[in-house]
């Protein structure tokens, strides 16, 4: 058993749905217990910290003192959104670095009934715990539906690899331990230069031309790349990704078709659990299509608009044939570069 | 106490105000006089320069007029001057190890700021140095022969330049190189910064003239396994792998290469851009003109079958029964000229190298450029016709970093320039530079840097952020299918997005992937980066801690051409001005086993960093080589039995040492100190 506090925020109780419901059905077989902090409250999201930094800290640090009076032989709290998880990770080292900043915090829990000491808390990111702490080996035994070649991109947004405090991940820019996972489903990562790369976050309401042109760009990037979905580890980025997706197609007179699911869903599929338990069959873009040709069926639901037929943006453009002059030898298949 | 006989003289530097802007050196060289007196203390004087000659000279006057049997220096570290003032001492009769010097510069004055407390320990550590030196013996340096041929380690240009100064004064060189042929990195590029002269016709003449030299025997395609002895006299084996040619035979007319039905990737001459035969010569202008046998990629010795070179070789000479041979040489000095290895690139992953065809390293650029190269000296695309419209040049790859190496790679500023000069010479294509500084500090260098600029290369500041074949729409449209630099130009002030064809990777300089291993063959020190470290950075700059061994060229760190020809140079000079001296003086500083005291239970045995322990299983006991100790002193404290002791370091001399720096208080007084 792998015991951790949990921050759900805001968007597993509503747009990523699916990834709460995925994650509560693969919670068992991986061992992982999740005590959810008690009356938590909103990270901020972007825009706080932009506004008035001290206050975004101590709504903040108000999580970070209930997971502290909440430990549970676990000092840990783990998030699954990319922006709950930095929110938490970037105050919780700001304060730590900065004992001025710690005690004026501290004045407003205080008012509160609360204290927060720094260093107390670690804060992860869930792809995080399940690569490092549960591992490949163990989810490796546990797949009883191996994916069967179904061509991701593997997409893990801006938020996760940078700024990485611990220095978990190999590479900040091109970090590769995702494609190690999804691999050991069974499925096939194909190249994704933008895996670390801005979704627009809430660029949609603010700027929709700019928004667009970020969603397009990694939709674009994916189905060059040949992949048949992106999976991501961020309710922000799939929302966009998926809410947005119609829209950007208008706007750029495209017909693009790149569903994008969570990470906890497809270990789910390769698991055995069935799709719907999964949340499979909520997103707008339907991977029905995409999951049909691995042999997994998907039920019909309203939510989703008729798959489009056809091509998708542009036709995609050759790979440079390797006639000419020889390429490097690269790094091993599970892209470990050399020292 | 041994120190009521001796009479001991006290000198303390002021070194300018160095020392006396921190210290109160008047009073420290008052309080000495008096209150060590009773410690035998005879003398103390002060001067505003101990070193100069009329300092000198104070000591020697004192030592024949006042019969001072000791002598402690008080200014900077032995480092600096110990031989100066022992020099002294010699001069005046009296043994050069009876003085002892006292470091309060480096240790006291540039280290502290608060004045009272310096010359608190000023004093703490002159009492230290006076309770020592009365413990000191008189001692003779140890003489050991030279022998007078020399081992130079790698056969770039920083080696063939060592080696040829070495031979041509007519001294036997081993030359071990472990490619086919000797040359190094030289032997890859085109051209040579800045005055453009082609590499191959400068350094071609050195290989031949060390290939040919009756004084230099070569050994390519080998590798020292093995080295043991101690200056003057090592014992080193080099480990000669097969050719599978018979080199009396072969004429190297190159028919067995040209026979050889299979092509591999050459990853180390043409850098990954070009092909080699399994049976083959590097270059045309290899020396020795012996080609090789590649072994694992044989055909014959997968399969055994094929033999197209035996049954085409005129002379017979290929021979596949072959085996790797030890050879064992007797030298007196060694050469480390290890060279570099080139930043990986493809570690920075967001320069896009190995996954986007068009990005290409500086040594697949070199190659590329050479005229004798996969692509007889033209630029062009990953497809092997298309000639790129722009290029773009990044600097500081790998270097100036601190997520890859920190240092800069000084070579690849000069070699960015070439690079735009070569590309302009070669295409009509517009260049960029992306640079962070440009560090042009050689003869010449900066006029080169000017020329570039009038020729039309536009340089941009900034460190590239990524390399990307994704573009952004609407603006980047156009560009479908080329290269994307992303970079923030700081004299601009802004983000940009370039545009190009080609870009090329200036990858910085590394050490050898095996440096460490080879330090540790040598007995060497090398730097947490892997480079070789100097005695001394400045002042002893090809030398290595381990007497005998220098070094040269790229071991040492990124260089330029001239920079390891000189080296090359420098180590041949030292190196030769032994070998005609036929003996050298080591200093006495050396640890010694008490055979009666020693149990035989080897715990010193691994610990020493210069093999200079010997067990003799015989007799049960170890034995410290006094020729190959450096008197470093980790054995020992690691002895159980307390029956290694050191010469100039002796228990009586730490101990009495640390009772004189106890007895000094934080407020200068002399305080009474009792013996645990």
């Amino acid at each position: 058993m792998t015991r951790f506090l949990y921050y759900p925020g805001c968007s597993m109780d509503a747009s990523a749905r699916a990834y709460a419901d995925s994650l509560e059905a693969i919670g068992g077989p991986l061992g992982l217990e999740l005590d959810e902090i008690e009356d938590w409250n909103c990270c901020g999201a972007t825009e706080y910290q932009g506004i008035s930094p001290t206050r975004a800290y101590a709504l903040v640090s108000r999580n970070l003192a209930l997971a502290e009076k909440q430990k549970n032989g676990s000092r840990t709290v783990v998030a699954p959104c990319s922006a709950c998880y930095l929110n938490l990770a970037k105050t919780e080292h700001y304060l730590r670095e900065d004992k001025g900043l710690a005690a004026k915090i501290n004045t407003a829990l205080e008012a509160g009934g609360l204290h927060y000491t720094p260093g107390s808390i670690e804060v992860r990111h869930l792809l995080d715990v399940v690569f490092f702490d549960i591992g490949i080996e163990t989810i490796h035994g546990l797949v009883t539906r191996p994916l069967g070649g179904l061509k991701v991109a593997p997409y893990l947004g801006c938020l996760v690899t940078r700024p990485d405090y611990d220095h978990r991940w190999r590479s900040n820019e091109h970090p590769r331990e995702f494609d190690r996972l999804l691999r050991t489903l069974g499925a096939e990562v194909v190249d994704f230069p933008l895996r670390t790369d801005c979704c627009g976050g809430h660029m949609t309401q603010i700027s929709p031309a700019t928004g667009f042109e970020l969603i397009r760009r990694l939709i674009h990037a994916a189905d060059q790349a040949g992949a048949e979905m992106l999976v991501t580890l961020c309710p922000m980025c799939q929302m966009n990704i998926d809410a947005y997706q119609a829209e950007m197609n208008r706007y750029f007179k495209t017909s693009y078709h790149m569903p994008i699911l969570f990470f906890t869903q497809l270990i789910g599929l390769a698991f055995g659990f069935p799709p719907e338990k999964l949340g499979i069959g909520t997103e707008i873009v339907s991977a029905r299509q995409a999951l049909a040709k691995i042999g997994i069926a998907v039920p019909v639901t309203e939510a989703q608009e008729p798959v489009g037929a056809g091509a998708a943006g542009p036709p995609r453009r050759p790979r440079a044939k390797r006639t000419g002059l020889p390429m490097p030898a690269m790094p091993g298949e599970d892209g470990e570069a050399p020292r | 106490m041994s120190s009521a006989q001796e009479r001991i003289g006290v000198y303390v530097c002021h070194c300018g105000s160095n020392i006396a802007a921190t210290v109160d050196v008047e009073a420290v060289s008052e309080w000495a006089g008096e209150e060590l007196a009773d410690r035998g203390v005879v003398i103390a004087r002060n001067d505003k320069f101990m070193c100069s000659s009329s300092g000198q000279e104070v000591v020697e006057k004192d030592i024949a007029e006042l019969g001072l049997t000791r002598v402690v220096v008080a200014a900077c570290s032995p480092h600096m001057h110990e031989k100066t003032f022992r020099g002294a001492c010699a001069r005046a009769g009296l043994n050069p190890y009876l003085c002892e010097l006292v470091s309060i510069r480096e240790q006291v004055s540039w280290v502290h700021t608060d004045r009272e407390a310096a010359t608190a320990k000023a004093k703490a550590v002159i009492a230290g140095g006076v309770l020592r030196v009365a413990e000191q013996v008189p001692l003779e340096p140890l003489r050991v022969p030279i022998h007078p041929a020399t081992l130079v380690v790698g056969g770039g240009i920083a080696g063939i330049s060592a080696a040829l100064e070495i031979a041509d004064a007519g001294f036997a060189v081993h030359l071990v190189e472990r490619q086919p042929s000797i040359g190094g990195h030289m032997a890859q590029f085109d051209k040579t910064f800045p005055t453009l002269d082609c590499a191959a016709c400068i350094l071609t003449p050195r290989m031949v003239e060390a290939g040919m030299h009756k004084n230099i025997t070569l050994h390519t395609w080998s590798e020292v396994t093995d080295v043991k002895g101690y200056v003057g006299n090592f014992t080193v084996t080099i480990k000669e792998r097969a050719r599978y040619i018979n080199a009396e035979l072969c004429t190297g007319c190159g028919i067995c290469q040209e026979k050889c039905p299979i092509r591999v990737q050459d990853n180390v001459f043409e850098a990954g851009l070009g092909f080699r035969k399994v049976a083959y010569l590097p270059f045309p202008q290899a020396v020795p003109k012996y080609p090789v046998i590649d072994g694992p990629n044989c055909t014959y010795f997968e399969k055994g079958t094929c033999k197209a070179c035996e049954k085409f070789c005129p002379t017979d000479a290929i021979d596949f029964t072959q085996v790797d041979k030890d050879v064992v040489v007797e030298v007196g000095n060694i050469v480390l000229a290890t060279g570099f290895e080139l930043f990986d690139a493809r570690r920075i992953e967001q320069y896009g190298y190995g996954r986007l065809p068009n990005v290409f390293t500086s040594l697949e650029f070199e190659r590329m450029s050479n005229a004798a190269g996969p692509t007889n000296g033209r630029i062009v695309l990953r497809d092997g016709v298309t000639e790129p419209k722009t290029v773009g040049i990044v600097h500081c790859v790998g270097s100036r970093d601190r997520n890859y190496n920190a240092y800069c790679s000084a070579i690849c500023c000069m070699q960015s320039l070439k690079f735009a000069h070569l590309v302009g010479e070669h295409t009509d294509a517009t260049i960029y530079n992306f640079y962070i500084d440009i560090r042009a500090g050689g003869k010449a260098y900066d006029e080169f840097y000017q020329r570039v600029l009038e020729e039309g290369t536009i340089f941009v500041r900034g460190r590239v952020a990524e390399v990307t074949d994704t573009l952004r729409l609407p603006a980047e449209a156009a560009d479908e299918g080329r290269l994307m630099i992303q970079v923030e130009d700081t004299l601009a002030g802004k983000q940009r997005r370039i545009p190009v064809d080609m870009v090329v990777l200036s990858a910085g300089l590394e050490p050898p992937a095996d440096a460490k291993e080879t330090a540790r063959l040598f007995g060497i020190s090398c730097s947490s980066d892997g480079w070789v470290i100097e005695r001394h950075p400045k002042l002893d700059p090809v030398a290595t801690m381990t007497d005998g061994v220098f070094a040269a060229g790229c071991a040492l760190g990124p260089r330029d051409i001239p920079a390891s020809v000189s080296n090359g140079a420098a180590a041949a000079a030292r190196i030769l001005g032994r070998i005609q001296q036929k003996e050298m003086a080591l200093e006495p500083v050396r640890a010694s086993v008490d055979e009666a005291r020693c149990s035989g239970c080897r715990i010193c045995n691994d610990l020493c960093p210069y093999n200079a322990i010997i067990f003799h299983a015989d007799r049960m006991v170890t034995e410290v080589n006094p020729a190959l100790c450096q008197g470093c002193g980790t054995c020992i404290p690691a002895c159980p039995a307390g029956a290694i002791s050191g010469t100039g370091f002796s228990d009586a001399q730490i101990l009495s040492q640390i009772e004189g720096l106890l007895m000094v208080s934080a407020s200068g007084q002399l305080r009474e100190v009792v013996p645990a």
